[in-house]
């Protein structure tokens, strides 16, 4: 269960990857505000946890798996699948995570200062979503 | 219009930097993690409290309680489609986007 920070895994991917998660991150906010003003915030809302980044990374996570095991000389179809489900389960423990970062900001931004909300709310989220990951590896685990 | 460029900007740049972050994490689940970031959330409401206030952005948090929870349904179905069907995981994401969208809509009724 060790996390480790793989730098070189940057060079994996290729610039369009990273210029499609950009292109899509400015167009779903874009529509977000859009949205805002043609249908208030309680619409737009919903948007704020749109999947902006799942559908490229998932499937950047799936090619990826497959091309490293296709440089060993085998076919790297099958393990890129089941590296793209292993996504997929950190992504829905995520989302319960950020259920709670929504959550806080509901709470506390009509109180409280907002720099203080939001990051405090980003925090919560880092950690619910750490200690989920630690709780389903040690339940899977123990499994 | 003058506004929808930053914008476009601002969420790119955050939705990116996330992308990045989970892109150098290792195991892989770990790195999924970031694939339900508050990416978007951030930059949208930091633009919505420079714009509208504090009120304004709680409005669109409540709401944002119902989209994570069709993500919440949206990520494990994708999980399943691949891990159980087989299927590739561009194809698992459009199917899931549709079951996101049910949910987001009837979890957006019930909560306003």
């Amino acid at each position: 269960m060790i996390i480790k920070i793989d730098i070189s895994a940057l060079k994996e991917s290729k610039w369009q990857d990273y210029a499609i998660r950009f292109v899509f991150g400015g167009l779903v906010t874009v529509a977000t505000g859009i949205i805002a003003k043609k249908a208030g915030p309680a619409a737009a809302g919903l948007f704020l946890a749109f999947p902006a980044i799942f559908p490229a990374s998932v499937t950047l996570v799936q090619r990826e798996a497959a091309e490293r095991k296709a440089r060993k000389g085998l076919r790297g179809e099958e393990r890129g699948k089941d590296a793209a489900a292993d996504y997929s389960a950190g992504a829905a423990l995520g989302s319960l995570a950020l259920l709670l970062f929504a959550a806080w900001g509901w709470s506390f931004l009509p109180s409280y200062p907002a720099p203080l909300v939001l990051v405090s709310a980003l925090v919560v989220w880092m950690i619910a979503s750490g200690a989920l990951w630690f709780g389903w590896k040690r339940f899977r685990w123990r499994r | 219009m003058s506004e929808l460029i930053p914008r476009f900007f601002i969420g790119g740049s955050v939705v990116s930097l996330f992308a990045v972050m989970g892109g150098i994490l290792k195991p892989t689940s770990f790195a999924g993690l970031f694939g339900a970031a508050p990416s978007v959330a951030i930059a949208t409401l930091g633009l919505a409290v420079a714009k509208e206030g504090n009120s304004y952005a709680g409005v669109e948090c409540r709401s944002m309680v119902g989209g994570a929870a069709a993500l919440f349904l949206f990520s494990v179905a994708a999980c399943h489609l691949i891990l159980h069907f087989r299927i590739r995981a561009w194809i698992a994401s459009l199917i899931s986007l549709g079951l996101w969208a049910g949910a987001a809509f009837v979890l957006f009724h019930l909560l306003n």
